[in-house]
Order: C-alpha cells, then structure tokens, then sequence
C-alpha cells in the first residue's frame, strides 16, 4: 500500500493525442512481446465503429484534440477502418499502427486520395521487430517478415512514407548494426527515405510472459519526479478510447484502474504512476509519439522551457 | 502597443545576407514595426553579423530555444530533435554558434523576452517562437488540427498567433476571425528546390486579416561559399545552394517530408 501512496500523480496537461483502440485486442498474428496480449482470438477488448468513433472525434473538437492515433490489434481487421480513417483526415491528422500484413488495394488506393485531399498528414506505423526473417519471424511468427515488407512495398506505391516501428529485443551493443540493417533493409524494398522509431519493451502482456514482468520496486517515485518535465508522460497528454469508454494511456488498457470515464471530459482527471510499465514511460519520454527515433533516450532531464499547462477552460464551456 | 502592418522575421539562423536583403525590401513597404521571432544563430557563418543589422533597424526580437542556449551557454540548441543524424548536424552547428557570438551578443540575448502582444486594427496579436505554450514546439500545418489552434487562441487571449521555429511558413484562417501564421524563416530555404527564404508582412486592416508572404532573393552563392570556408558541413552547404533540406529531415510528417526529395 505504501507503494500506491506514493505514486506520483500526473495531471493531463491538454490532450494533444487522442488514441482509439480501433481493432480492440483481435489481431492476425500473436506477437511474443506484445504488451496487451493480443491474438486472433482475445476478445477481451472489440472493435469500435465508424459510428462511436465519430461521436468521439465530436467531443474532441471543443477540447482541441490535436491529432488522432489509431491502434489495435490489428486496425485494418476493422472493417470500418477505411471509413473511420477518411472520416478522421476531414478534421485532423491521423495515424495508423499496423502489421502491414492485411491491406487491401483498394482501401490503400482509397486512402491515397483521402490523404491527397486532406491538408493533414496520414502516417503509417509498420511493426517489423528485425531486419531478417530469422530475428522477426521469431517474435512476429513464420512468414510475418515477407508479409509485412509486401505490406510496407504497398504503401510505398501508394505513395505513402511508412514510419517503421521496432522494438528492441536485442542488446543496446547491437544497436547500429541492427540500424544498419534496417535501413539497407528498406532501400531493397523501394523505401528510400526510411523513417525508423525503436521502441522500448514494455514487459507487460505478452512480453511479461517471454521474458519478466516489472519488480514491484521498478515503479516511479515522487522523489524521482523533482527535476523532470511531466510533459514527457504520455499520460500528460493523451487519452485512449476502447469498446469499454476512455482509459488514461495506449499502454495500460488491460489494468482495470486505467478506465477513466465514459467520454473524454470525464477522462481528463489526473492519474497516479502506479504501474512498472510507466516506469519505462518516464525513462524513455513520449515513446508513443511519431517522432522516429532509433537511440536509446537517456531517463529526460527537465527542459529549459516547460510545457504551459492548458486549463480544462479550454474544452466546453 | 497598437499596429496596422507589421513585418515579422522568422529564424535567421545567422543568415545576415538574407536579413539584409529583407530589411532592404521593407524600407518601401511601409510597416509599422519589424519583429523577429527568434533563433537567431545556427546554421549559417559568422553569427555576430546579424546583431549590428537588428539594431540598426529597430527590429523588436523575442528569444527563441537556440538564443536561449546560446545565451546562456547551455550544451545544445533545445531544437526538440529526436533522432541522432538530426541532433548530430544540429550540435555541429550549434558548438560553431556558440563559439562566434561575442560576450555582448550572448548578454542581449539572454534579456530578450519569450514572447510579444500588440494590437493589430482590432486583433490581439500574441508573437511566440514554437507554440505560446512551448518554446521549441513545433506546429507543422499537417500535423496541428484547426480546433486545437483555436483553443491555443482561447487559451492564451489573442485572435492571432504568429510562430517560427518549423522553418515552412504557413497560414491557416480559424473560427470566430481567429488565425494562426507560421512566418517561415529568413535562414535556409524551405525545402521547395528553390534558393529564395520568406518573410511575412500582417495587416490588420479589413475585415479579415491579410497575410502576405514575401520572397527574399539574396546572394546565396556567397553565404555557400563563407559557410565552406568556416568549415561548416557540406550538407549545409547543399541546402543553401539547392533549396532542398539535407538535414533535420526525421521531425517533418510525411506530407511535409514527401515535398522535398530526400
């Protein structure tokens, strides 16, 4: 219990990043580190529609959402996913985490001419977990590796500029080499501007299983918050919107305490640093943004400049 | 402070041949006030060059994230880079800036203010380098929702929010005759194949405001040449030579990033 006392709380500064939990927890592969578990066959969490979504990017417009993710399991298992995406570019800028192993020409075509006549950006997140077969197929499973880098070749030729997104399941030695490897990876698929984010484990879900959970001294203190810009917690400026209502972060869905509320404004109370996997937040800082990356982020010192906090005022009167 | 028209300068990045030809242009464009918008150094040769030219002119600046660091010597620019080639040219650069921006320059910089409010005609005007709330926070036009810049406008009291930092100029008119206008920026070109750099001229007469981006030809050929001979990466170099960006390409989102080439 003292544990829990402690816990540092974090204020949502604003929410920048709402994210929906679009696919829930069905998806085409069983990754061995996935931090939510999920399969072609976990149901715990379901899709959502075109329908609930819209009433959700609704509520967001007098908050001032500032851009929209979209996540599962797989997204395009969802078969709203084209239309949720279309509808989603009319009124901000989208981003879709995928396996790259599903599209279909047609909804890439069609998602070619949403993002041409919309004045945001559509990204692309392709999970790809190692520049050979041997290394991704081992996490991903057998022939993951040809399927997504089909899938990665399709978006190319749709003109997309696909972010790949690993996590790092090797030794931090190897880190330029697996970079390396990556890049001339995706050159030999015809992506020549390739964009790389690495991401940490989170040792919850699947990977708890694969290698270990979180200790139960691996949790943020209080003494550790003196000195650190709060604005680095993705729980300061993010939200996640799944079947059951609106959970504080992408990462922590499956944790009965992250449910927040039923819409967005009851969703934006404050949240204590409870959990090991917030540990890995605060030492690696907005690791689900799309800013690429590929460098271990030292634990982020306090910035020069903080982050003004945006009142509630803001949202709806 | 009350204005009609104003003239707002993004980063200079010690571009003092770029600020020339822009201070030049504007002595028969008859604006009220000459504002920078911070970012002063970086990127460019001889850092000390641009001060003596804001002073002479009367150009209010406001401190951005490098003049920040540069003022107070910090160990890199707050660029807000996340990816190691970025932050790698961004040192470069950076550690050159630092070392050629005398004592007095650096002094002036550290009293410059983060931000500036004026009346524009009937518009509360609010001049911030990265975003009102955040210094180096970069506001790209196809990542920043239109509702979120209105509550930016609701937020911080002012009908019209004018940034830099991204280094693409950028307007978009909002609800209720709000608007928010990235100015560009005077130090490198945009990332269009073109060598010309931008500044921004606001007027508040009308019922809406008018914005007009204004093209700076200036002499690029010798900025290219000085840099080489400072020893500054050949990347730079390019970038001035080509109008296409070499470097700091992994925060752009894709539509920004699919207008360039590389």
């Amino acid at each position: 219990m003292a544990m829990i006392h402690s816990a540092p709380q974090v204020e949502l500064h604003h929410l920048d990043q709402l994210w929906f939990q679009v696919a829930g927890t069905r998806c085409n592969l069983t990754c061995h580190h996935c931090f939510i578990s999920c399969s072609p066959h976990n149901r715990s969490f379901g899709f959502l529609t075109l329908r609930q979504v819209q009433q959700y990017l609704e509520e967001s417009i007098p908050i001032g959402v500032k851009e929209y993710y979209f996540t599962g399991g797989e997204p395009f298992l969802n078969p709203d996913m084209t239309d949720i995406l279309q509808a989603t570019l009319k009124i901000g800028p989208a981003t879709v985490l995928t396996n790259g192993t599903v599209f279909k020409t047609e909804w890439l075509e069609r998602l070619q001419r949403a993002a041409a006549a919309s004045i945001y950006s559509l990204e692309f997140r392709v999970s790809i977990d190692g520049f050979t077969a041997h290394s991704n197929d081992a996490i991903r499973g057998e022939g993951t590796f040809e399927r997504a880098l089909r899938g990665i070749g399709q978006l190319v030729e749709h003109g997309f500029l696909p972010i790949i997104t690993a996590v790092r399941t090797w030794e931090m030695e190897r880190e330029q080499e697996v970079i390396c490897g990556f890049t001339d990876l995706l050159n030999r698929v015809g992506c020549h501007r390739p964009r790389l984010k690495i991401l940490p484990t989170l040792q919850i879900g699947g990977e708890a299983n694969r290698t270990h959970g979180y200790s139960e001294t691996e949790r943020v203190t209080q003494e550790m918050m003196r000195d650190y810009d709060p604005a680095l917690l993705v729980c300061s400026q993010s939200r996640m919107v799944t079947d059951r209502g609106v959970h504080v972060c992408p990462m922590l869905i499956e944790s009965s305490d992250s449910l927040l509320g039923q819409n967005l404004i009851e969703a934006m109370r404050s949240y204590s640093l409870r959990h090991g996997a917030c540990l890995t937040c605060y030492q690696y800082g907005s690791i689900c943004s799309n800013a690429t990356s590929a460098e271990h982020v030292k634990p982020a010192p306090k910035a020069t400049f903080q982050a003004v906090r945006l009142s509630p005022k803001s949202g709806p009167a | 402070m009350n204005h009609q028209r104003v003239a707002c300068l993004g980063g200079l990045y010690s571009n003092y041949l770029a600020l020339q030809s822009a201070l030049s242009d504007l002595q028969s464009r008859s604006v009220d006030a000459v504002y920078c918008l911070g970012d002063l150094g970086a990127f460019g040769p001889y850092p000390d060059r641009i001060f003596p030219l804001l002073h002479e002119h009367r150009v209010i600046c406001l401190r951005g994230n490098y003049d920040d660091s540069i003022g107070h010597a910090l160990d890199d620019c707050q660029c807000g880079y996340t990816d190691p080639r970025d932050n790698y040219f961004a040192q470069i650069s950076y550690d050159y800036t630092l070392a050629n921006t005398n004592d007095s320059n650096r002094a002036w910089l550290r009293q410059l203010p983060e931000q500036i409010r004026f009346q524009l005609g009937s518009r509360r005007v609010l001049l911030c380098h990265g975003s009102p709330r955040k210094v180096n926070e970069f506001l790209w036009e196809s990542t920043t929702s239109s509702h979120f810049l209105t509550a930016l406008c609701q937020e911080f009291d002012s009908d019209v929010i004018v940034a830099t930092h991204t280094g693409i100029k950028w307007h978009r008119p909002l609800d209720d005759q709000r608007d928010f206008v990235n100015v560009g920026v005077l130090g490198r070109p945009e990332n269009d194949g073109k060598t010309n750099v931008w500044y921004t001229i606001l007027d508040g007469n009308g019922d809406r405001l008018q914005v007009e981006f204004v093209p700076v030809e200036y002499d690029f050929q010798r900025l290219a040449d000085e840099m080489q001979r400072e020893g500054l990466p050949d990347e730079f170099v390019e970038t001035i030579l080509t109008g296409w960006w070499t470097s700091c390409l992994e925060v752009l989102p894709s539509k920004e990033r699919l207008a360039g080439v590389y």
